[in-house]
């Protein structure tokens, strides 16, 4: 019987509780809506004016739909929706270490 | 679930300096999160489960990208082209039910429970047996997957962009090495997050034109009732028991084989998936997980199946000598049919992050379980956290290069892709029948959980490996072969566990609490956090939410 005694769930809960009360990621890692923001913004910028820029060769290719122009704009759309977020509702910061504990 | 075979060379895409642009920035945004993401690794949990702190919508979208890999992108699109609207089956009756299972019933076992992998758990319900032979298996699974995404990351690059197939490989290699060794776990899934919505961009537009060129859904359907026949655009049309289809399953096969037992297997006990849960930030946020995967998972079907029904109309003969083009090409041929540049860079972009995506997610569970179930648990005991994190980054490092090496060894035996990938989805069947009947039966012993994943893990290859494939039992295709293997594999599991069970004894009452139905740890206990009541977050709605929605979306597929 003692080898089901040598690692238990107590002894997880002991470690992993321990290991993320000194756990770096809450406080440290960055938002990821900025940059899913911002690089939707770029790409939207980009696809949008390649869609201006188009020629009529592309266009046709595209069923005579101007795609660049419909995705660039739907992308713009996107990337402003995360910085909007990310400014109506910014992280919360986590509470210091030793409130958590109790 | 199906490997790219070899693309046809005239695919190559008419990309410009325009679509190199955008993928340039993507790869450069991808390397900056894994430098961002380095300042946030303190300690080993940081590093394999991002500290348990992400949202739930983070951990919700990166759930479903680490399965929206291309394989699957390109595989569910061929499987459309080549059998029609049956792919349906693979996400409402396959994923929605599995997933909504784990959010609302396994996931207070298993985040509650505090464990760090999904073979810790067999090592607190069962014994270091069931535990090593998990991980093992888990681990040289993971690895092979790894190279097999990496190789069909290679093909495709190598057909539509006229890159060397080595160059794909070691640079498609060298990125998921770089952003997991930094950010470990946080920089996968914040790459998975993006990852996601790229490839919204990227397949959306291509559904639109391809439906546009075939006069909407009223003249695909009429076009490939045409030539295909009345069932390739219905689910269940010519899937009753003893009627033939080109799945070569009936509906009794799809149900239990498809929508219990390998569905299940995939979507609650294969790690790769589950640690995107087990990183959440509570016990509200771990349950949300897979059910906030699910209402996106409900709608991409739509995404790749449309794509390879265009194609089937488009080229009727796809995927017989005389197109020149396989099956899986279905997308890839759409995209150099109808995107023109500038879309087609956002295409291409989506297509090389799935890859890497698909790839980062099993290296990242796999240097998960290798450090603490293998190596921190068997080999070196008991050394500081920092050494943990360390030796994370260093496996991290090797799994890479044996995928590389995985990659490189399928390019020159491409034939032994398909069937490694078979191998592997039977690999978390007879997890998934150990899993259900330690969480259900208490007198489960510690011995029976060993015993029932070797049986179940032997059982389902010798009936697929052996008995199919040298004609003993006939089944008309692979993927009906695939279903009947997996239902072998459950039910030999259960019975061997049973049978051990009966002349062995069971484990300790009190050292079943949280690991066993109807019990609870203390992990279980904590208050929910501010906001999580709301009617919105709760997971019984969500979940019931998303299995009434996959039923209603079979009522026009059905009729």
């Amino acid at each position: 019987m003692s080898e089901h005694h040598e690692y238990s769930e107590q002894d997880v809960q002991r470690e992993v509780t321990e290991l993320q009360q000194r756990s770096a990621t809450a406080a440290r890692i960055f938002d990821l809506r900025r940059i899913i923001g911002g690089l939707f913004v770029v790409y939207g910028v980009i696809v949008t004016i390649a869609g201006i820029t188009d020629d009529d060769a592309a266009i046709d290719k595209a069923q005579g739909v101007n795609i660049n122009l419909w995705t660039g704009i739907g992308m713009l759309l996107l990337g402003v929706f995360f910085l909007a977020w990310l400014k109506l509702r910014p992280a919360v910061p986590p509470a210091p270490p030793e409130e958590q504990a109790e | 679930m199906r490997t790219p075979t070899y693309l046809a060379a005239e695919l190559r895409l008419p990309t410009n300096w325009l679509d190199y642009t955008i993928l340039g920035i993507y790869f450069a945004v991808v390397l900056g999160i894994g430098f961002a993401a380095r300042r946030s690794v303190k300690t080993s949990l940081d590093f394999f489960l991002s500290g348990r702190s992400l949202p739930a919508w983070i951990t919700g979208l990166a759930f479903i990208s680490a399965n929206l890999a291309a394989t699957e992108i390109l595989g569910m699109a061929a499987n459309s082209a080549q059998y029609g609207a049956y792919t349906v089956h693979w996400y409402w009756i396959g994923a929605i039910p599995a997933m909504v299972f784990l959010g609302l019933v396994m996931m207070p076992f298993y985040y509650g429970s505090k464990v760090r992998s999904v073979p810790e758990m067999l090592l607190l319900r069962f014994d270091k047996w069931a535990h090593l032979l998990s991980s093992a298996l888990f681990a040289f699974a993971a690895i092979l997957i790894a190279g097999v995404n990496l190789y069909a990351l290679a093909i495709v690059v190598e057909a539509l962009l006229g890159w060397p197939q080595w160059v794909a490989i070691v640079v498609a290699g060298a990125f998921v090495l770089a952003y997991i060794t930094l950010g470990g776990l946080s920089s996968a899934i914040y790459n998975e997050v993006l990852q996601f919505f790229v490839i919204l961009a990227a397949l959306i537009p291509l559904v639109v034109l391809g439906l546009k060129k075939v006069g909407g859904w009223g003249g695909l359907t009429d076009k490939l009732t045409a030539t295909h026949g009345a069932n390739f655009t219905t689910a269940w049309g010519g899937t009753g028991i003893g009627s033939t289809n080109p799945l070569g399953a009936n509906w009794l096969t799809i149900v239990l084989g498809l929508g219990f037992v390998l569905s299940f297997g995939y979507w609650t006990t294969n790690f790769a998936e589950v640690q995107r849960a087990l990183s959440a930030k509570n016990l509200s946020a771990a349950r949300r997980t897979p059910l906030i995967a699910a209402y996106p998972k409900i709608f991409i079907v739509f995404l790749v199946m449309i794509p390879g029904l265009v194609a089937a109309v488009l080229v009727p003969k796809i995927g017989t000598s005389g197109s020149g083009l396989q099956y899986n090409d279905a997308i890839p041929y759409l995209m150099e049919q109808l995107l023109p540049n500038g879309v087609l860079g956002i295409a291409v972009t989506g297509l090389l992050a799935a890859f890497m995506a698909g790839m980062a997610a099993n290296v990242s569970s796999f240097n998960t379980v290798f450090t603490n179930d293998i190596w921190g648990r068997y080999v070196v005991r008991g050394r500081e956290d920092e050494y943990y994190v360390r030796f994370g980054r260093l496996i991290t490092v090797i799994g890479v290069a044996a995928s590389v090496g995985t990659a490189f060894l399928a390019s020159s035996f491409s034939n032994i892709m398909s069937y490694l990938q078979t191998l592997f989805s039977f690999f978390n069947v007879p997890m998934f029948v150990v899993f259900i009947v330690g969480m259900f039966w208490k007198r489960a012993s510690t011995k029976s959980g060993f015993w029932g994943l070797l049986a179940g893990t032997v059982t389902a290859m010798v009936n697929y490996f052996v008995l199919y494939k040298h004609d003993v039992i006939s089944i008309p295709t692979d993927q009906g072969a695939n279903f009947v293997s997996a239902i072998a594999g459950f039910v030999a599991g259960a019975v061997v566990m049973v049978v051990v069970s009966l002349f062995t004894s069971p484990k300790p009452a009190e050292e079943l609490e949280g690991l066993v139905y109807g019990t609870r740890s203390p992990g279980m206990a904590e208050p929910p956090a501010a906001g999580d009541d709301a009617w919105y977050r709760r997971p019984a709605l969500l979940g019931w939410g998303a299995v009434v929605l996959a039923a209603a979306c079979y009522i026009p597929f059905s009729f």
